[in-house]
């Protein structure tokens, strides 16, 4: 078996894996090592060809190959190794274990590791729809990885259930490539990506929105041959006299993405049930001290500009606890108040700094004040138009002296 | 003719109602910021949109590589910029930023590689 | 083409009689349309090795359930099956189902499973921490066990090619021919057959091959059936198969552990017309729920990872029945093989050739029959000294492309070159679970497509998901 030893270990080398492989070794870490399971970096953005990346960061509008090509090249020229094509398969509090087709086993000692292993998409049964299991039943990033990494058309007439981005992405991808969507369908009366997604990706193309509606029925032994659609009630119960049936040879899923935790549950590194991915405090320090998470496997993002600042932070704080440097004292949990679903960190160690608290309200809401309180003391308040589950708040606090931690959205 | 515009400026995604004709804007209500005013006159007049695709590679690890308009196209020139696309057959080395197509369908953009292969 | 004794149909029972009879110099030919072994019901079940406690009493079902539960501890280590004796808890929740199991003892006894045991309630919920509370008492009968159903279908079939059968897959048999009262080959999609003795096993499609010796006794009344597998993370989990008591109208819903570790939740029992009606509904899934939850309070159906429905081929008048006529000779029919048929294939192999030699087949003992087979290596289950020594051998062990089952290229390049080819993603999931975890396949489908393609030298556009008409893709987007 090969023994390696480094600083910091990387699982991961997508955007948030990058960020925080850059960060460490410009916050003075000697070794950072990515371990990477595709044959090269770049993660998810490899097949997120369209644009919309890095407008906050870079304040340009980047594709997701430009955006990730950033990091790898400051990484390259900063030194940080990468192990490609290999998975890991454990993950303990000094350990990656990972399998490499040349080098066989690999025993990766560090004195502190970053979880960056990002999110996978929720499935057909996660939201059970009943009807046949035929070929043609794809999650959306399936499908984008199929068409713009493999060159493989996955179907020429196309339904969508789920208005998220990557769903409506691959609305406007299909279309481009000669394909027809019939429909964007969507339980809730919302959408649940970005606005702006569903002005370039739906309307340019006359794509049907059809919110408060689902997937009742797949039909086709084979290959899926028809959907049968109905609306929905305020219970999201499908009112039977609306179903009508669709033809189609494709469905594609957009309909959520889980954190992919296995690793850190085996680990034993305590989950937070509502994001689904480790608790972390403002170092994006796990409840294992020398393991720390960041990107989408802590919470789903909509933005990668948010995950590369929070990955950068995670870094950084590993690169501190490898070299006996980052601070260790009690930490204040951060409470959710009004409409507020989690918030990421969920805890945060008192400190003469400040500290973004990430966060998701649970239902839309309009004319809104968002506040951060330490028990009747006002530390951050801002107003906004409007609220919405599909976009993450943010608000920066200085957390010095704090006893506790509180974020609300109330009406203004 | 009249368009209802969403601002896609912003998260707050206002409806900007526009009255005009041959690109003369003769009302335009609903905005809540000049950003938004601008974006919707724009989108009123002359849509444009970032254009972004794959390419085929031979003799290469991957099938394809990314490619995108330089700048925004106008929006109903897509299409026709996808069939010129379709055309490219390119080979390694092709690295990010390398100019594919010179001022596609006479838009003035060029198409460049926005992924690489070494 | 000629055999001595063609057998239709490559389920469970197909396949186990092919194997039976690979055991005697016989030139043996199995067919089926499917693309793959392991036919319709012999995939999608409850996976589990009945002991026969609850079969009518002097039936031939019940002789050859009780039968064939002893077979499968050596059978499954000779032939490198997944199996696990884990035992069957029948918790009896309401008096009245407390009152019913001195019957259920009984009906075990005139069975000869002798071994079926009372048990209280502090020992049942000792054993079975998530069983109701209310819980009164219950059973315990320690030999019913579970089995990985595709791998024993897959295992039967290599060990039969291993002694020289042959397994035609993608072929349909279209008519049998006769020479005046007995049958003499059939015709199918791939050509004239001709055999000396025809055995029809086609489960589902059993009445159809009989209608075409001109016998119309019977029909197949398919019963659904619509399971949960669930995460095998999942939140409540049990140890044994947990089994309700049944009612006069149905066996009821179960909750078990499959051999990997998820736990399996259902099977509803509609009767249906349509043999090709494999779809989930509501109402049904909801009815598991309702069900299951009176058994384990707490089972977590959101872990759910997929929902699927199998068919049991049922026949009217009911029964399992395997049937020589007069009027047909060389010719063995069977009917009926239903729930059970999984555990008691194995034994019906043996009554099918000991039929096939009463009725004139010449069986001379094959004494270089080979009993054992090795399956393909699980990289996941062995040591990290193991894998590192194994990947050094063939780096495609180090690649992982099932990331929630851990299998490897060279795993899935294994199964496409065995001897029983997997061709489809269906059929690499079934033999190696790729596909079969959490995602889905969402991660390793493009993968294993591409894997397909390239083994079997032909483009993507050619591999599907089971038979002929599921395409995966359609074609280059470039």
């Amino acid at each position: 078996m090969n023994k390696i030893t480094c600083d910091v270990c990387i699982v991961g080398g997508g955007p948030a894996g990058l960020s925080a492989a850059v960060a460490a070794k410009k916050a003075g870490a000697k070794d950072v090592l990515i371990v990477e399971r595709d044959e090269a970096l770049g993660g998810i953005l490899q097949q997120c060809i369209h644009p919309g990346f890095g407008l906050k960061l870079f304040k340009e509008e980047l594709t997701g190959p430009e955006y990730f090509g950033r990091f790898v090249d400051e990484a390259n020229e900063l030194g940080v190794k990468a192990l490609l094509n290999s998975m890991v398969l454990e993950v303990t509090a000094d350990t990656v274990t990972c399998i490499n087709g040349e080098l066989g086993v690999c025993e990766i000692s560090a004195k502190a590791i970053v979880l960056a292993m990002g999110c996978r998409e929720r499935t057909r049964a996660n939201i059970v729809i009943p009807g046949t299991r035929p070929a043609g039943v794809y999650t959306a990033g399936t499908a984008q990885r199929l068409i713009n990494r493999q060159n493989e058309m996955v179907g020429k007439k196309v339904v969508i259930l789920g208005s998220g981005d990557i769903g409506m992405i691959m609305a406007r991808r299909m279309t481009l490539e000669g394909a027809k969507v019939e429909a964007v369908v969507e339980i809730m009366d919302f959408l649940a990506g970005l606005t702006r997604n569903r002005v370039q990706c739906l309307d340019d193309f006359g794509i049907p929105l059809l919110l408060s509606h689902t997937i009742i029925d797949i039909k086709g032994n084979d290959r899926v041959e028809s959907v049968v659609i109905a609306q929905v009630d305020e219970n999201k119960k499908p009112i039977m006299s609306t179903a009508r049936e669709i033809e189609c040879d494709t469905l594609l899923l957009s309909v959520g993405l889980i954190p992919e935790n296995e690793l850190t549950s085996n680990a034993k590194i305590e989950i937070s049930p509502i994001t689904k991915g480790p608790k972390v405090n403002q170092y994006m320090q796990t409840s294992i001290k020398s393991v720390f998470a960041c990107g989408n496997v802590v919470h789903v993002n909509d933005l990668v500009d948010n995950v590369s600042a929070e990955s950068a932070k995670a870094g950084e704080s590993a690169a501190k606890f490898a070299a006996g440097k980052l601070e260790d004292s009690t930490a204040v949990t951060v409470e959710t108040g009004d409409n507020v679903r989690y918030v990421c960190p969920q805890s945060v160690i008192p400190a003469d700094e400040k500290v973004d608290l990430y966060f998701r309200v649970m239902k839309p809401q309009k004319g809104v004040v968002i506040t951060v309180t330490d028990g009747d003391n006002v530390l951050f308040t801002r107003k906004a138009i409007k609220v919405n589950p599909g976009e993450m708040e943010k608000a920066t606090v200085s957390v010095k002296d704090i006893t506790s931690l509180m974020v609300s959205v109330k009406e203004a | 003719m009249t368009k209802e515009i969403i601002c896609t400026v912003c998260p707050t995604g206002c409806t900007i109602h526009v009255e005009g004709e041959n690109g003369n804007i003769t009302k335009i209500e609903g905005f809540s910021c000049p950003r938004g005013k601008v974006y919707a006159e724009n989108e009123f007049t002359a849509p444009v949109r970032i254009l972004t695709s794959t390419a085929k590679i031979k003799n290469a690890k991957t099938p394809l590589v990314a490619v995108r308009s330089k700048t925004p196209v106008p929006k109903e020139k897509l299409f026709d910029c996808m069939v010129e696309i379709r055309k490219l057959e390119l080979t390694p080395p092709v690295n990010r930023g390398d100019v594919l197509i010179k001022n596609i369908c006479d838009t003035g953009v060029d198409i460049i590689a926005s992924g690489e292969v070494k | 083409m000629k055999a001595d004794v063609l057998v239709i149909g490559a389920g469970a029972v197909g396949t186990a009689i092919t194997r039976e009879l690979t055991k005697y110099r016989l030139n043996v030919i199995c067919v089926d349309k499917r693309e793959d072994v392991g036919g319709d019901c012999s995939k999608s079940n409850s996976a589990i090795i009945h002991t026969g406690y609850d079969a009518k009493p002097g039936t031939l079902e019940s002789e050859l359930v009780v039968a064939a539960n002893p077979q499968y501890d050596k059978l499954t280590r000779d032939l490198d099956i997944p199996f696990k004796r884990i035992g069957a808890i029948l918790p009896a929740i309401t008096d009245e189902q407390f009152a019913q199991l001195p019957e259920i003892k009984e009906k075990a006894l005139k069975n000869r499973v002798y071994d079926v045991q009372y048990l209280s309630k502090e020992q049942i919920l000792e054993m079975e921490p998530n069983i109701n509370p209310e819980v009164k008492g219950g059973l315990f009968i320690p030999r019913e066990s579970i089995i990985d159903p595709f791998i024993y279908v897959v295992a039967m079939a290599e060990n039969a090619v291993a002694n020289g059968a042959k397994f035609m897959l993608e072929t349909e048999v279209t008519g049998i021919r006769k020479e005046g009262d007995r049958v003499v080959g059939a015709e199918t999609t791939k050509g004239y057959i001709e055999a000396d003795y025809i055995v029809n096993a086609a489960g589902l499609f059993c009445d159809e091959i009989a209608n075409m010796v001109g016998k119309f006794d019977y029909t197949v009344v398919p019963r659904k059936g619509q399971f949960y597998i669930l995460d095998k993370n999942t939140g409540c989990k049990v140890n044994h198969i947990v089994l309700p008591i049944p009612t006069k109208i149905t066996k009821g819903k179960l909750m078990t552990p499959t051999i990997h570790g998820n736990m399996l939740v259902g099977p509803t029992a509609e009767d249906l017309y349509d043999k090709y009606d494999k779809s989930t509904n509501t109402e049904g899934l909801n009815s598991i729920r309702d069900d299951v939850t009176k058994l384990i309070p707490g089972v977590m159906l959101q872990d759910t990872i997929t929902q699927f429905c199998g068919l049991r081929a049922n026949r009217n008048p009911e029964g399992l029945n395997i049937d020589v006529y007069d009027d047909v000779k060389h010719y063995v029919n069977l009917s009926g093989v239903r729930s059970t048929g999984l555990t008691n294939s194995v034994s019906v192999g043996a009554y099918v050739a000991n039929l096939l030699r009463e009725i004139g087949l010449k069986m001379e003992f094959n004494e270089n029959f080979i009993e054992k087979r090795k399956g393909i290596v699980c990289i996941r289950e062995l040591s990290k000294e193991e894998q590192h020594k194994k990947i050094l051998e063939n780096p495609l062990y180090g690649n992982i492309v099932c990331r929630c089952e851990s299998v490897t290229e060279g795993e899935i390049v294994d199964a496409i070159h065995s001897p029983i080819p997997a061709k489809s993603v269906d059929a690499i999931k079934r033999r190696l679970r790729a596909g079969m975890g959490r995602c889905q396949g969402g991660f390793c489908g493009p993968k294993v497509i591409e894997i397909l393609a390239r083994e079997l030298g032909c483009e993507p556009k050619d591999i599907c998901k089971n038979n002929s008409k599921s395409y995966m893709v359609c074609g280059k987007v470039k």
